[in-house]
């Protein structure tokens, strides 16, 4: 589905006393009321800072081996779906990255 | 049109000569194009892409059969540059996507090139071969051992002729300087060392060395609840090679000596645009966010590439640009929802033309943009496989932005947000330019007559 931007039916007469860019602030301030005061601060650059965090958690793993010892480690389903919640992934649950074997398409 | 880069009054044309890549809409996300790079020459054009993939095209000699065109451009060599990998002590995914391609001045018959992902940088070699030995006195031509006690005369081994090879191989693994994210490689102009900036930090090292990399700027802050702005790119200066910029995600460039003190966290200059805080809004920082800086050829000059526009900077005024080219200003009435489908954080590049005299960047829609600095004209070309009939000129497009839309213009809401082109590069020396759409890299000519 081809992205398009979608249509403003803002009065004219708004607009011309504000500049476009607060308009722009105005209508996503209406949609999203619980956005932060910091705007592009710390959230925002923070999140870009830990692209790549996948959910393997060594210490999570760890402590629950070590809580339930005496029993059996939950095991991941046979269809390996995204891995959230109570189930703890081990290092093999986690979907193996393939390296491209397939040769680049600009050279075909 | 546009007057042509010679500063004459002839007319620039763009014809299309090439484009690259698979036609089918379906694009597998290793197929997405993530950098593309002349060599200094112009002989060679390098992309990356997601896939960790280098393609080399080498442009073919003038044919005088045509000299109504420069050479094409064909396949040189083709190889995996970096592979996925998992930081399990970080649980951190490292994605095998090519950021930079940087090429070293060539020196001797073989061509080298630093090609980096997020956390490591390698050198490449990318050599000839053209013959090979043959007549060794142990081994068969098939390379099978023979038996010693078969062997009654000697021979000298000769060097014969054999179909050309190009090989490449990988010099250096430059790695494990890195805690976040690598967005640039710049090489300097002493050819021997190099920088690499991420996020955070800027290091400095030396082609030969490959376990130790100075440290030349960190702003992480001690407290990273204070953290306010990143490091966006970072370049050396031409020539002087003491001298790099880097900028930032709130629209300011660092200009850094590196005599002045090893650690180059006190910038010499401080570019950066003076703010009308009555226009400020939500979105104010996050399309000054600088996404691309590069010098002049001569020098002289540094342009930066925001969400909007286009900046030219002299070198020895800090106050503001001297220059300003808007790329696209109607999307500003646009920001609420470029910010929901995320292109607000697109980040376009940007690049000069040998005479720096025109600068180009990328836009949407598969369009992307030229401002003739001297001229003070500009123009939107289209990347497409319409427009891709040999040698046709490329005609201007116009998006409308007022209420009538006249006959071949496109309205704003019309616009493909999803065509992006991030990354052009245009040919050190000729008028060719390098356009990369999503999947498809896009070579244009000048046309000469």
């Amino acid at each position: 589905v081809p992205r398009t931007l979608m249509g403003t039916e803002n009065s004219e007469c708004e607009e011309k006393m504000i500049s476009p860019e607060k308009a722009e602030e105005a209508k996503l301030k209406a949609r999203y009321p619980n956005l932060g005061n910091k705007p592009g601060g710390s959230d925002l650059l923070r999140k870009r800072l830990q692209k790549g965090q996948k959910y393997f958690d060594s210490g999570d793993y760890n402590m629950a081996k070590a809580k339930i010892k005496n029993k059996q480690l939950p095991t991941a389903a046979p269809e390996k779906t995204e891995i959230t919640g109570d189930h703890i992934p081990t290092p093999q649950d986690l979907p193996q990255r393939k390296t491209s074997l397939v040769t680049s398409k600009l050279a075909g | 049109t546009m007057a042509g880069a010679d500063g004459g009054t002839t007319d620039v044309q763009w014809c299309f000569s090439q484009v690259k890549g698979a036609i089918d809409d379906d694009v597998a996300d290793a197929d997405i194009i993530s950098t593309v790079e002349f060599n200094h020459s112009g002989e060679l054009l390098a992309t990356g892409d997601k896939g960790g993939r280098v393609v080399i095209f080498q442009q073919e000699p003038e044919s005088k059969n045509q000299p109504q065109c420069r050479g094409e451009y064909n396949v040189y060599s083709t190889f995996q540059s970096h592979e996925p990998e998992f930081d399990y002590l970080k649980s951190l995914e490292i994605e095998e996507k090519i950021n930079k391609i940087r090429w070293l001045p060539q020196k001797n018959a073989a061509h080298f090139l630093l090609s980096t992902n997020d956390k490591t940088i390698k050198l490449w070699k990318i050599s000839e071969r053209d013959k090979r030995p043959e007549g060794y006195n142990l081994k068969e031509e098939d390379g099978r051992f023979r038996d010693p006690n078969t062997v009654t005369t000697l021979r000298v081994p000769v060097f014969r002729p054999m179909d050309l090879m190009v090989e490449a191989s990988p010099r250096r693994v430059f790695a494990n300087a890195h805690t976040y994210h690598i967005n640039s490689i710049s090489v300097n102009s002493d050819h021997e060392t190099y920088l690499s900036a991420d996020d955070l930090r800027i290091n400095l090292w030396h082609m030969e060395i490959t376990d130790r990399s100075f440290n030349i700027v960190d702003i992480k802050p001690t407290n990273m609840e204070e953290l306010t702005e990143v490091i966006t790119a970072a370049e050396f200066h031409p020539s002087q090679c003491n001298t790099f910029v880097y900028s930032s995600s709130k629209g300011t460039i660092r200009l850094c000596d590196m005599r002045a003190s090893a650690l180059c966290d006190k910038h010499v200059k401080l570019f950066e645009e003076p703010e009308d805080p009555n226009n400020r809004s939500f979105f104010s920082e996050i399309i000054s966010s600088i996404s691309d800086v590069k010098f002049s050829h001569s020098g002289r000059y540094m342009m930066t590439r925001d969400y909007l526009s286009v900046k030219i900077w002299d070198l020895n005024m800090e106050t503001r640009p001297v220059e300003t080219y808007q790329v696209h200003e109607y999307l500003r009435s646009k920001l609420c929802s470029l910010y929901e489908n995320d292109c607000i954080f697109d980040k376009f590049e940007c690049c000069w033309n040998g005479k720096d005299s025109v600068v180009m960047t990328g836009s949407y829609n598969n369009f992307f943009r030229m401002f003739d600095r001297g001229y003070r004209q500009d123009v939107t070309l289209e990347a497409s496989r319409e427009n891709s009939k040999l040698r046709s000129v490329l005609k201007p497009r116009k998006v409308s932005t007022g209420g009538k839309r006249k006959k071949d213009e496109i309205s704003v809401d019309s616009l493909d947000f999803n065509k992006k082109i991030l990354h052009t590069a245009w040919h050190p020396l000729d008028n060719i330019i390098a356009v990369a759409t999503i999947n498809n890299l896009y070579i244009f000519q000048e046309k000469l007559n």
